[in-house]
């Protein structure tokens, strides 16, 4: 009897603390959406020509919608705020658990940051690093990605056990739950549409930021490490990677830095394109196609982006079209629908 | 025995000293308690109470203390 | 290893099944292995600290002992006291010379040594005294100086009450385990809820912009502060020992509820203050000195003269206890005042008499009440001496006290909801304390309510789990007296 008892208790203290996890958990429906990228894709596996990795100038500046409608490309985007080169190191080997695509799309910008401190503030690296990990599944790969991203202070205060109970994490967000955590308790919507977060607001680019020069600007050894490592898998998967720097006019991409990345990529044989030499084939309209005055694109400038990036992966990659499968099409008629909502409900917004 | 009984009665007059068994125990004397009555046995006993014999076993009772002004008294 | 991190928690959890699961005869072995790991996980260099202190203390007890066998009394008696000093001189020179590289230097003590080096020196006085044998087997013995649940705060225990239940065997009782993961939750409560949480505060109120009123809150915060910091980092240690079926001595006794200092110092940091006693206070006040001192005060002034021993070994016992804090001129001062306010309340017992015999009060539940918050802010007042290391910014700030001023009790980094847990926590605790003082141990009148039992402790983790001030983004540090 006495036993029973205290399983019951055990039994009931364990379904609170569940459900009382489940509630204090950001949920990145309503605000922050990029925190809630990387936990989409998972019901989107399998069937994806071509997997972009990278940070905000991947999520923002390209819609594989776009690449579907014009040249029946299958893409999906795993990207998340400030992504590291270790996340998307990590995030690639978890990708090629579920499918082998033909091209990995690596945006080079992160290459700038060698550790997690040179990333600036640490309390919103912290932040980045939860949108980045806490919605990945189990495995090894999440686990390599959560040691890597760790923080010093994630580190002196043991973090790596609450990205197992993330309640550790967020115990004192109950003083300030919305009604957005009372909405989304049980469940979530997909915000992304294959990993694009749909931006329609313009602000026009005005005046080039000015950033100090450096005083180095050679990339640090753990980031080459991690872009020769991303080589590797490629190479021993079968897989194209393709580098790019994707058009955003801010944060700054060096000369220096420029060189760098085409040096290796000559020296590996990889395809590298600075998409910043060709805005003009592109068509970017810096006074329409930007959301916030240059940082990243909004959907019309995402869609021209696209439109260019899509020729140059089926022309020089040969990324098949799949119009022709009627699974996929059908799949993607309705991705297509949403996105032109959502498109349509923004602009409505606007006006 | 009277001689011992006379400087605890001095000390705190309410305490049943005939009886009472757990005079540090229950807190009835305190450290001063004991300092003070520790100079008073030097005086009226001749006898020097070292550190290591100031324990609540021979502090507790008067019994006990008288039992510890012989055995020094002895030797 | 701090006692606030996981890697604690999941220490002690593994400790405690493998700790039922062998053989009990190994049990005792298995301790050590753990303190020792415990030690060298905060780093190695600790380890050897505490590695040379246990040698040392076992050869010189072994010395002592083999020196008073020697047949002649007074040669006995000589040889001893050499080997006792060296050893006690060794020690606490090693200990000063630690305090002094932490004041000056900055370097960081080795961890627990002053509750080590105590408890150990006790035990080699112990066997100077004749009290008790020493230990034959030196790994016996490196269990007792290194004890892992009372390493960083204490209690500092005896040999004679530690010993015996370190190396005796234990075998598993479900109501044991139960009692000391329960005290372990509710010092956990008191630390991470409470102390943590307006520590926040007390850091913000000592900048020099808070003055006045300010000044007296600061002393009142700083109360709740360090009583749920210490009480509660002491529970985390009997508890965890408690599980283990090893009881380790009170360290305090509800010390808030006192009516007068001395009484507040028989229940609060109680095996300290009985380490003092037992080996600063007795031993200073019936030295030969002090009784040649009594004896010539006696003859001029019959009275005062017997009290001067005493109160020359008060304040020998409190300059002790100030340094055991720190060498620095406000720990000093701090055990001064200490002394000086037990000196002069003894010297003033005859008007208190008086008082009394006049107004018969003395057993009124009011005037109780009113000897304990006298009692509260007395004791707030010399507490704030270790908080500025600095005594005459603490001087200044005291002389401000009566000037108007507001305390921005939003500014302080705490919000509205900050201040609610506050206020409820220290109700919990209030209610706590007024049901162990009335009824005793709360943990044993829930123990035949199972219902109610498991609705308390999984309301007090969420408690904790919810409401303490752990992880990302809280400053909250390590235990206040884990740096002593």
């Amino acid at each position: 009897m006495k036993k029973v008892k205290f399983a019951v208790a055990l039994g009931a203290a364990f379904i609170v603390l569940i459900l009382l996890q489940m509630l204090l958990v950001p949920k990145y429906m309503l605000h922050s959406q990029e925190g809630a990228l990387i936990g989409e894709y998972y019901d989107n596996a399998g069937s994806n020509d071509v997997i972009f990795i990278g940070d905000c100038e991947v999520y923002e500046n390209f819609s594989p919608i776009t690449l579907w409608e014009k040249y029946g490309i299958t893409s999906y985007i795993r990207g998340s705020a400030q992504q590291t080169i270790w996340q998307s190191y990590y995030l690639l080997e978890e990708t090629l658990r579920y499918e082998t695509p033909k091209v990995v799309v690596f945006n080079v910008l992160s290459m700038k940051y060698d550790t997690p401190e040179s990333t600036g503030s640490q309390s919103r690296r912290e932040a980045y690093n939860r949108m980045t990990l806490d919605t990945m599944r189990w495995s090894s790969s999440k686990w390599n990605a959560i040691r890597a991203s760790m923080t010093q202070e994630e580190k002196e205060k043991e973090a790596l056990l609450t990205y197992i109970f993330p309640i550790l994490r967020y115990h004192d967000r109950w003083s300030r739950l919305t009604r957005e955590d009372l909405t989304y308790w049980f469940g979530r919507d997909t915000v992304s549409h294959n990993g694009y977060l749909m931006q329609a607001g313009i602000k026009p680019f005005q005046a080039a930021f000015q950033e100090p020069p450096l005083a180095d600007y050679s990339f640090g050894e753990n980031s080459w490490n991690y872009l020769e490592k991303m080589r590797c898998l490629c190479e021993k998967r079968g897989v194209q990677l393709v580098l790019i720097k994707a058009p955003s006019l801010s944060p700054v991409w060096w000369e220096q830095w420029d060189a760098q990345i085409e040096e290796y990529a000559k020296q590996h044989n990889l395809l590298y394109i600075n998409m910043l030499d060709h805005q003009r084939e592109i068509g970017l309209d810096w006074t329409t196609d930007t959301y916030d005055a240059g940082l990243h694109l909004n959907v019309y400038g995402a869609e021209k982006a696209s439109a260019w990036l899509g020729k140059l992966l089926a022309d020089k990659c040969h990324v098949p079209d799949r119009r022709d499968d009627e699974t996929l099409a059908a799949a993607w008629s309705e991705k297509a629908a949403r996105y032109y909502e959502q498109k349509r409900r923004l602009e409505n917004e606007k006006n | 025995m009277d001689k011992l009984m006379g400087i605890l009665l001095e000390l705190n007059p309410d305490i049943d000293y005939e009886k009472e068994t757990a005079l540090i125990d229950a807190g009835l004397l305190d450290s001063f308690d004991i300092v003070t009555l520790v100079s008073e046995i030097d005086d009226v006993f001749g006898v020097e109470i070292p550190a290591q014999a100031l324990t609540p076993e021979n502090f507790n009772s008067a019994k006990a203390l008288y039992g510890l002004i012989r055995r020094l008294q002895e030797c | 290893m701090s006692f606030i991190s996981y890697s604690f928690l999941l220490f002690a959890a593994i400790l405690l099944v493998i700790y039922y699961s062998i053989p009990a005869r190994g049990q005792w072995l298995l301790l050590l292995g753990a303190s020792y790991c415990f030690y060298a996980q905060s780093g190695i260099e600790n380890l050897v600290f505490i590695l040379l202190t246990t040698a040392s203390t076992y050869i010189a007890a072994r010395l002592i002992y083999r020196a008073q066998a020697a047949c002649d009394r007074k040669t006995a008696k000589r040889r001893s006291r050499i080997w006792l000093w060296l050893c006690l001189g060794i020690h606490f020179g090693l200990l000063a010379l630690c305090k002094v590289r932490f004041t000056f230097q900055n370097v960081l003590l080795p961890m627990g040594i002053s509750f080590y080096m105590f408890q150990s020196m006790g035990y080699v006085l112990d066997v100077y005294r004749g009290s008790i044998h020493p230990e034959r087997n030196p790994f016996k013995l490196a269990l007792f100086v290194s004890y892992f649940p009372q390493l960083v705060q204490g209690p500092i225990s005896k040999y004679q009450e530690l010993a015996p239940q370190l190396l005796g065997q234990r075998c598993y009782n479900g109501k044991q385990v139960s009692f000391g993961l329960q005290r372990m939750l509710w010092g956990y409560f008191k630390k991470l809820v409470i102390a943590d949480r307006i520590a926040v505060a007390v850091l913000a109120l000592k900048g020099p912009e808070h003055t006045g009123l300010a000044f007296l809150v600061l002393s009142c915060f700083y109360a709740i502060q360090i009583y749920g910091d210490f009480t509660g980092g002491i529970d985390i240690a009997i508890g965890l020992s408690e599980a283990l079926g090893i009881t380790l001595p009170e360290n305090f006794v509800r010390p808030f509820f006192s009516k007068n200092i001395a009484e507040y110092w028989r229940r609060w940091h109680i095996t300290l203050g009985r380490w003092m006693k037992e080996y600063v206070f007795y031993s200073v006040s019936v030295s030969a000195p002090m009784r040649r001192l009594s004896k010539s005060a006696r003859k001029k002034w019959p009275k005062f003269g017997k009290r001067l021993p005493v109160y020359a070994a008060t304040f020998a016992t409190w300059f002790c206890t100030g340094i055991w804090h720190g060498i620095t001129p406000n720990f000093l001062l701090w055990g001064m005042l200490n002394g000086l306010v037990i000196v002069i309340s003894e010297e003033l017992t005859p008007l208190y008499q008086k008082f009394h015999s006049r107004f018969p009060w003395k057993s009124k539940p009011w005037y109780g009440a009113l000897e304990m918050l006298r009692m509260f802010l007395l004791m707030n007042l010399i507490r704030i001496v270790d908080l500025f290391p600095n005594v005459g910014e603490c001087f200044r700030r005291l002389g401000t006290v009566f000037t108007p001023a507001s305390v921005p009790f939003l500014e302080l980094g705490l919000g509205v909801v900050d201040y609610g847990i506050l206020i409820c926590g220290c109700a919990v605790m209030l209610c706590v304390s007024i049901l162990q003082e009335k009824k005793g141990s709360v943990r044993q009148l829930l123990w035949q309510r199972a219902g109610l039992r498991y609705a308390v402790v999984l309301g007090l983790l969420l408690a904790v789990l919810l409401m303490g001030s752990y992880g990302i983004g809280y400053d909250a540090g390590n235990f206040i007296y884990n740096q002593f």
